[in-house]
């Protein structure tokens, strides 16, 4: 298929938007202006931004701990974000989830989680919908290397194939389980070949290129919306911060000089000197790319901090549906 | 905040359970689970202990550390994500005759593992008429309070007392860390070992050698005469500081740690209330059909007569674990929400 330069630019925007956003919260943490886990995306963006790019508005996703990266990268709100992350009574979830659940159904996001595998089989359940009532929108998994160990992965696997349904599985392998190198919890080497195992096929991709990751995406969606049952993609990718926080360096499961060499491939930085190199932007227009996404960025933690804190009637307020708690 | 935060920072608890004695050793809640471990481990080799990032790394909340350096990848295991098969792992070698310690980081993630936990651990050995034997201690870390939101804050110790097979053990201090776990260890029937996250700083007194407290004692930390208050893991520092601020108000409250909460050691809670005429249950878990619903039952089995004011219970609202701290800190019990339960039994 053919990319535009319009794509391309939108692709890098995506990935933009996500680092920035991401940093700052790094930032706001490391200075204890936000409480709880923070799982940061960071170096992981090409995934995200790639995978998103490539899907209808309404096409559903599930998404990890690790998940501010996918609702930015479907178009998430800054605002509602940040005041999330902070526990104000405006974000996405009231206050109520924090960075673990973040989540917005009418980007048909449907849900950060905070039990590793847990999102897929939900996109297997969202697939199936899609498939029942003929919509024509297919739903994506996204999780992780270590996540693919779990029970929960491969009852969805086959599932989703027993049933030919419309769904697309991204695995994001950046190598570790927390702070479990790959090679330590799996015999095979490329995650991909648990799609092989459940009869679908997949591919592995370079889940630092945000181009390399949407031609593959658009080219399994494709397929998928004609029917022809689920697919995976294999991104191989790596995150630049530590698993839970901001500390990157002094880690006692993985080198400063693994870390450094991955860095070289930023996904940021790759897609910019493409940018650059085949005449589409500038650094200027780059960096005011950058700059308008910055400002949004800091509104957002103004927002955020000037926003209120759920009120106490609010916690038994949907627990069920129609009903109070008691 | 990270896990491996937790950990760091100290603060004294004001009591260990033991008869204290300034001059005697202190130790950390978490520090007093590895030390536990490693002792253990050195006098049994049929110990071993496995769970995800429990090696390299010590644990996400670091009570791990130093265990693989010296014991080894064969005896501390690092295992993929896989909560039903770090059980199952855990009952097949016990069957086999080892002492597996097996950990699953969150409590929250036993939900994950509840068939191995409760169809498989829990029944085997009465399926089989009796022929197994299960000497497997689940270690997994509870409690709210780091804004750690809805999946990993939970109480789920109801959960697992509702189930005949099983063993719930709830230390409060570093001191019962090292006992309980000591006894869970040796224990021939699969216990659930719950670790409080939000104490593995606070320290006590705790002696060098291992030592056992058996499962099923509960312990008096404070006698009264006024009112039974039955406080379980965590809530006991928070009962303490509510039994103190009460005294200065000329009531006197009876302290009583159950330590485990299956078995339950009924016969002290009942004793305490035939003396003092009133109860008050406290858990960080919620209300509803919490272990306090069980306890408040035996309770006016037993002790009925004896009875001056209805049994008062502080525990969570019956909502998913807030994530924001706004909500969070009305959420978990405190002593000020203690405080007001015993004088409402006056
Ligand atoms: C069922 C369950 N087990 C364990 C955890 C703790 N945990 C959180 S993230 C994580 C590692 C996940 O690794 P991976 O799927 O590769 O995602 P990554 O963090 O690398 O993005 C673990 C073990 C959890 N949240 N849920
Ligand atoms: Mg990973």
């Amino acid at each position: 298929m053919e990319i535009t330069d319009e794509i391309l630019i939108d692709l890098y925007k995506r990935m933009v938007r996500v680092r920035l956003f991401e940093e700052e919260a790094g930032r706001l943490a490391e200075s204890a202006r936000l409480p709880g886990f923070l799982h940061l995306y960071v170096g992981e963006e090409a995934v995200a931004a790639g995978v998103c790019g490539a899907l209808e508005s309404q096409d559903q996703i599930t998404s990890t701990h690790r998940g501010h990266g996918h609702l930015l990268a479907k178009g998430g709100d800054f605002n509602r974000m940040m005041a999330e992350l902070m526990g104000k009574a405006t974000g996405y979830c009231n206050g109520k989830g924090g960075s673990m659940h973040i989540c917005d159904l009418d980007l048909a996001m449907l849900g950060a989680n905070g039990i590793v595998g847990a999102g897929v089989p939900i996109s297997v359940g969202a697939a199936y919908a899609n498939k029942l009532t003929g919509n024509g929108l297919i739903s994506v998994s996204f999780f992780g290397d270590g996540a693919t160990n779990i029970g929960a992965f491969h009852e969805a696997a086959n599932m989703a194939a027993a049933l030919s349904l419309p769904m697309l599985f991204v695995c994001e392998n950046n190598e570790y389980a927390e702070y479990s190198p790959r090679h330590k919890t799996m015999a095979i080497t490329d995650v991909i070949e648990r799609a092989a195992a459940y009869g679908f096929p997949g591919a592995i991709v370079d889940g630092m290129d945000c181009v390399a990751v949407f031609e593959a995406a658009s080219l399994a969606i494709e397929k998928i919306r004609g029917g022809e049952g689920p697919m995976m993609l294999e991104c191989k990718t790596y995150r630049f911060y530590d698993h839970v926080g901001v500390k990157g360096t002094a880690s006692d499961y993985r080198t400063d000089e693994e870390v450094e060499e991955m860095r070289k491939r930023d996904p940021l930085v790759v897609h910019e000197t493409r940018l650059i190199e085949s005449g589409i932007m500038d650094a200027d227009s780059i960096q005011a790319i950058k700059d308008d996404i910055q400002k949004e960025v800091d509104i957002s933690v103004e927002f955020a901090d000037q926003s209120p804190f759920p009120e106490l009637e609010d916690m038994l307020v949907d627990v069920y549906t129609n009903g109070e708690s008691s | 905040m990270s896990p491996d935060n937790i950990f760091e920072g100290a603060n004294e608890d004001e009591e260990s359970s033991s008869e204290s004695n300034p001059s005697e050793r202190k130790l950390g809640y978490g520090a007093a689970v590895v030390e536990t471990m490693a002792q253990i481990m050195r006098e049994d080799e049929s110990v071993f202990l496995a769970g995800e990032d429990v090696g390299a790394h010590g644990g996400v909340f670091g009570y791990f550390r130093g265990l693989q350096p010296e014991f080894g990848e064969d005896r501390v295991v690092d295992t993929p994500i896989a909560e039903q098969a770090i059980i199952g792992l855990g009952i097949g070698a016990a069957v086999q005759g080892l002492r597996p310690v097996v950990d699953l980081m969150f409590m929250d993630f036993i939900c994950v593992a509840m068939d191995q936990i409760a169809n498989q651990a829990a029944k085997l050995k009465y399926m089989f008429g009796g022929g197994a034997t299960l000497p497997l201690t689940i270690t997994t870390a509870g409690g709210a309070g780091l804004s750690a939101a809805a999946q990993h804050s939970q109480s789920l110790e109801a959960m697992l007392c509702h189930i005949p097979g099983l063993k719930v053990v709830m230390p409060s201090d570093a001191y019962e860390v090292k006992g309980l776990l000591t006894s869970c260890i040796r224990e021939d029937n699969p216990t659930v070992f719950i670790i409080n996250k939000r104490k593995l700083a606070d320290t006590c007194h705790v002696p060098e050698e291992l030592f056992e407290i058996p499962l099923g004692e509960g312990h008096v930390i404070r006698e009264g005469s006024d009112v039974t208050v039955v406080a379980i893991g965590r809530m006991v520092d928070e009962a303490k500081k509510a039994a103190e601020k009460l005294s200065g108000e000329g009531i006197d409250c009876e302290l009583i740690n159950p330590r485990t909460v299956q078995p339950l050691d009924i016969d002290l809670i009942v004793e305490s209330v035939s003396k003092t005429g009133h109860a008050v249950i406290v858990h960080e878990a919620v209300r509803f059909g919490g272990i306090g619903a069980e306890i408040a039952s035996q309770i006016q089995e037993q002790a009925f007569d004896y009875l001056d004011a209805p049994i008062g219970r502080v525990a969570a609202p019956f909502s998913p674990i807030p994530f924001s701290p706004a909500l969070e800190k009305h959420y978990v019990p405190d002593a000020e929400r203690i405080v007001t339960s015993i004088k409402n039994l006056f």
